[in-house]
This record gives structure tokens, sequence and C-alpha cells, in this order.
């Protein structure tokens, strides 16, 4: 019969031999495989001394991005947060005052926005729908906390360093993405 | 008057020697869990416990606490008594086995030849097999009093899997028994101090087989578990246990798994003896004594290695199968083993 490939191997039915019966001689064999596996190499990554590399389009914790200038990009639309399948993007509105153009890009900008990490599913939906490239999903995540209350990030968590003040903690924040980064309007 | 005679020395010789065995006994145990973790680890391609301590070596402390703080449960059963009494005995059974053991030489502290031996009786090892069966009780009192059926298969099982591979042990034992002459435990090490050709495992290589396998069973170590199989019996006999009298049914295990070993050692292995060397050209120094004491300890070491290497090689075995294997396999083997060494005696003697 021809065969696909040639990785089939014949079942071995044949009755055991007296030195299968015994059965020690198999418990022997048995043992040098087990023994041969401590001298190979471990498998374990000792986190948090070495970690393993996400991919670079790996989704994280949200960051809410700002222009060159250093000004905050969301406009507070609302369009994430309608997008959002669970719901986790809370946000309010309020209009730029005269002597803050500096703070932000547009006329209208977020005074709060909360994510419940709890609820959210780092699916990117937000960052799809963003029209603002205001907010995108960065390669960290959430850590561990005690309460609920610790899980509900604002504003402040969420934003990205300032490029101006801060110039290496926003190199680290951007990471990856540089290359990507489309400015838009 | 009368307190003066007493000779006070002996007594306080052989307390601390027996807070000294126990104590032993104890750490051993509690490192044996690290070992077997470890041991489990590195034949699974992956690392064991390293955070705690170095290399992970405090993680049987961390253990020991956390079975001492975890909250003890008894259920609402006919004994108490019997219940708390279950892993009592089996920790009384182990430790107590360790007592007609020679650990070593003779230490000589200020002029006294101080032996290295709780108990030198004359019928040191049936004394042996004698606690060792007691620890069956344990088991199935533990099982009984828990109130619970699964734990009730598993203490039958586990009685009923030490009853039949003790009277193979015993039958293997007999053969050795001949050649030695005697069951003090002290002359059978001293038969073997003459090299390692002397070594009883040369001349009983199938009772020492026999031994080794039955051991096994004793101390319900894969691939004799079932008593205690942890995915089939949810547990086995220890599952209705919480906080230290768990702590104790699974220390026990592993009191008994070093006392086999160290057992091993002394019938098969030479005891405390020093394969090529010639102790007794060493003189009468304090420290000949704890030399034979580290090489018995090496030894014993090494079979618990094998004990471990061992679990986590072979898969189980069905409950029919090892009743088969005790009953039709190892009592014919030691019944033949005893017929042989009997023949080849009394051939020799012509």
């Amino acid at each position: 019969m021809q065969t696909l490939t040639n990785r089939a191997r014949l079942v071995d039915r044949r009755p055991m031999s007296l030195v299968e019966k015994l059965y020690l001689w198999n418990i022997l064999k048995g043992m040098m495989i087990t023994l041969r596996h401590v001298f190979k190499k471990k498998a374990t990554i000792s986190y948090p001394e070495q970690k393993r590399t996400f991919s670079s389009v790996f989704r994280g914790l949200q960051i809410l991005n700002r222009d060159e200038e250093g000004r905050e990009r969301c406009t507070a639309c609302g369009l994430c947060a309608v997008a959002c399948p669970a719901e986790a993007i809370t946000m309010e509105a309020a209009e730029r005052l005269p002597g803050e153009e500096h703070l932000y890009k547009e006329e209208k900008y977020a005074v709060k926005y909360e994510i419940n990490m709890l609820r959210c599913i780092f699916c990117g939906l937000c960052e799809e729908a963003c029209p603002k490239d205001a907010i995108y999903l960065s390669q960290t995540f959430a850590p561990a906390n005690y309460n609920r209350k610790g899980f509900i990030y604002k504003k402040e968590d969420l934003l990205i360093p300032h490029p101006k003040e801060n110039p290496e903690a926003f190199a680290r924040a951007v990471g990856e993405r540089a290359n990507k980064l489309i400015v838009k309007g | 008057m009368y307190l003066l005679s007493i000779d006070w020395w002996i007594l306080l010789e052989k307390a601390i020697l027996s807070l000294a065995v126990v104590s032993i006994s104890l750490v051993v145990a509690m490192y044996a869990t690290w070992a077997e973790r470890k041991v489990a680890a590195v034949m699974q391609d992956r690392l064991g416990p390293t955070r705690a301590g170095p290399f992970g070596l405090f993680q049987p402390l961390a253990d020991g606490l956390k079975l001492f703080m975890k909250e003890e449960i008894i259920p609402t059963i006919s004994s108490k008594f019997l219940f708390v009494m279950g892993p009592g005995i089996s920790m009384i059974t182990a430790l107590m086995t360790s007592a007609v053991i020679p650990w070593g030489r003779h230490i000589n502290i200020a002029g006294r030849d101080v032996p290295l031996q709780i108990a030198d009786i004359n019928i040191g090892i049936l004394y042996i097999f004698g606690v060792v069966s007691l620890g069956v009780y344990g088991i199935m009192i533990g099982g009984w009093a828990s109130n619970n059926k699964f734990s009730l298969i598993a203490a039958i099982r586990g009685a009923s899997q030490m009853i039949s591979y003790e009277l193979a042990m015993g039958l293997a034992l007999i053969a050795l028994l001949m050649m030695t002459g005697s069951l003090r435990l002290s002359i059978i090490v001293e038969q073997q101090s003459q090299g390692l050709f002397n070594w009883n495992f040369i001349y009983q290589p199938l009772g020492f087989l026999i031994f080794f396998i039955c051991a096994l069973a004793e101390c319900n170590r894969t691939p004799f578990d079932l008593p205690e199989a942890e995915n089939e019996l949810n547990f086995g006999y220890h599952q209705e246990y919480s906080s230290m009298k768990l702590g104790f049914y699974l220390f026990a295990e592993y009191i008994n798994m070093f006392i086999s070993g160290v057992v091993m050692s002394t019938l098969f292995f030479g005891g405390y003896d020093i394969p090529f060397v010639n102790e007794a050209a060493w003189g009468i120094h304090w420290w000949v004594g704890l030399i034979g004491f580290a090489v018995l300890m090496a030894k014993a070491t090494f079979f618990i290695l094998l004990f471990m290497w061992i679990r986590w090689t072979i898969p189980r075995f069905r409950y029919d199968q090892l009743m088969n294997l005790g009953w039709k396999g190892m009592i014919p083997l030691a019944l033949v083993n005893m017929i042989l060494t009997a023949v080849v005696i009394l051939w020799l003697k012509k």
C-alpha cells in the first residue's frame, strides 16, 4: 500500500520475550532515560532574572499618547469607550482654557480617563478605534494587586512620559512602536 | 549510696544517642523532601525549588511551618482518639526502628568505649521486622478512622500490600541469616568488615534484589504507592488529615525510606565499613567512629536517591498486578533463593 509520508511505524505486537517478561531490563532502560534527562538543559526560565521576549504586536497595558511637543492627544471623543466590548473605559471631557495650550492638543480634552483593568480583555479594539492615535497597547502587563481599587487605572497611570521633560522614559515607553508611528493630524 | 552505684554515664550516653538518632532521622526526612522535589525536577527537565534560600534549601522549613500553621480539621467521627493515634503510630514505629542499627564503630571518649548503637539486642533484625509490621496499624487505623470510603479502600489496599511484601522480605532474609549465623546487627556488620568482596550483596545478589523490591513496597513508594495514589483514590488514606497529622504521615514515610536505606546498607553493603580502607590500622581516635557514621549516611543517601530515581521512572502497578508480584513472584523466588543458598553452603562444607 502506498503511504503518503514515511512517518508511519508498524506497531510491534510480538509477545514479550523472557527477558522482557522479567521487566527488570525494561526498568533499567527506563532508568537510563531518566538519568539522561538529568544532564540535559532545563527548560525553566527564572523569572524575574530572565524574561521571555514578547512579540512586537503583543497587546499589553494601554498607554495614552502625546505628540512631539508633549501635548496630550486624547480628545475624549468616546470612540474607544464605545468600541470596548467589556465596557472598561470611562471618561469625562472638558474644554481647554486659554492658558493650557501647551498641555492639550485640541480644544476638548479628557479631564478624567479611567480604565478598569479587571474588565479589560486586552483585545486592542480601542487602539483600532481611536482617530487621534492617542491610545495604544504596549508590551507590559498589569501587575498584581491586593484590592479591586488598585486595578482602576487613572489618566496619570496611563499617560506616556513627557518627551521633552523625560526623554529616556519616553523612549523606553515608546519602545518598538517607534518604527510604526504614523503621525495623524 | 544506691544512687552513686548506678552507672550514670551509660544513661547519659544512651539518652544523648537516642536524641541524636531521632534528630538525625527527622532532619534527614526533612531534606529528603527537598531532595525529592529537586530530583523529580531535574529528571523532568525543570528546576526544583530555588527561591527559599540558596538552592531552595530552606524549602522544608517553609513546608514544616506551613503544616504547623494550618487549621486542624477533625471530621465528625466516632473515635477522635483513633483518628489522632493513626499518624502517631506511624511516626513512633518509624522512629523506633532506628534503635538497633549500628551507626558506626566505637567512639573512644575519655577512656570509655561508647558503641554507636542504642540497643545491641540479640534479635536485632527480627526487632526491626516486628516494628515495621506494627507500622501497618498506623495506616489501617488512620484509614478506618477517617469515616470515608475512599480512605478505607486505600487503607485496606495498603495493609494487604505491606503484609504480602513483608513475607517475601523475611524469606529473603532467611538465606542471609543462614550465611551469617546470627541475628545481631553488629555481628552482621563486623562479618562484612574485611573488604568489598566480603559484603553480603556479592554472596546474595538475588536476596538483595528481593529485599530491595520489598523495601520499596513497605515504604509505599512508587511503583507500589497504591495506598496513597494521588490521582486514583484522591490522596488515599491520608486525605482527611490536615496540618501536622498529615505532616506526620508524610514524614513517617520519608523516615521509613531512610531507615530502609540504612538497613539495606547494614545487611548487604557492609554498614559503616569503608570499601578499600583498613580502618583497624587507624588506631583508637575519637573520630574513627564518626567517619564510619559518615560512610553509612553516604550509602543510605545513595539508596534514597535510588528510590526517588525509580519513583520518577515507572508508572504505578495495578492492585492485582501488585498482589500477583508479591505472592506469585517474590515468595517463590525467595524460596528458591533459600534453597540455593542451603545447597551451596552444604556443598562447600564438604
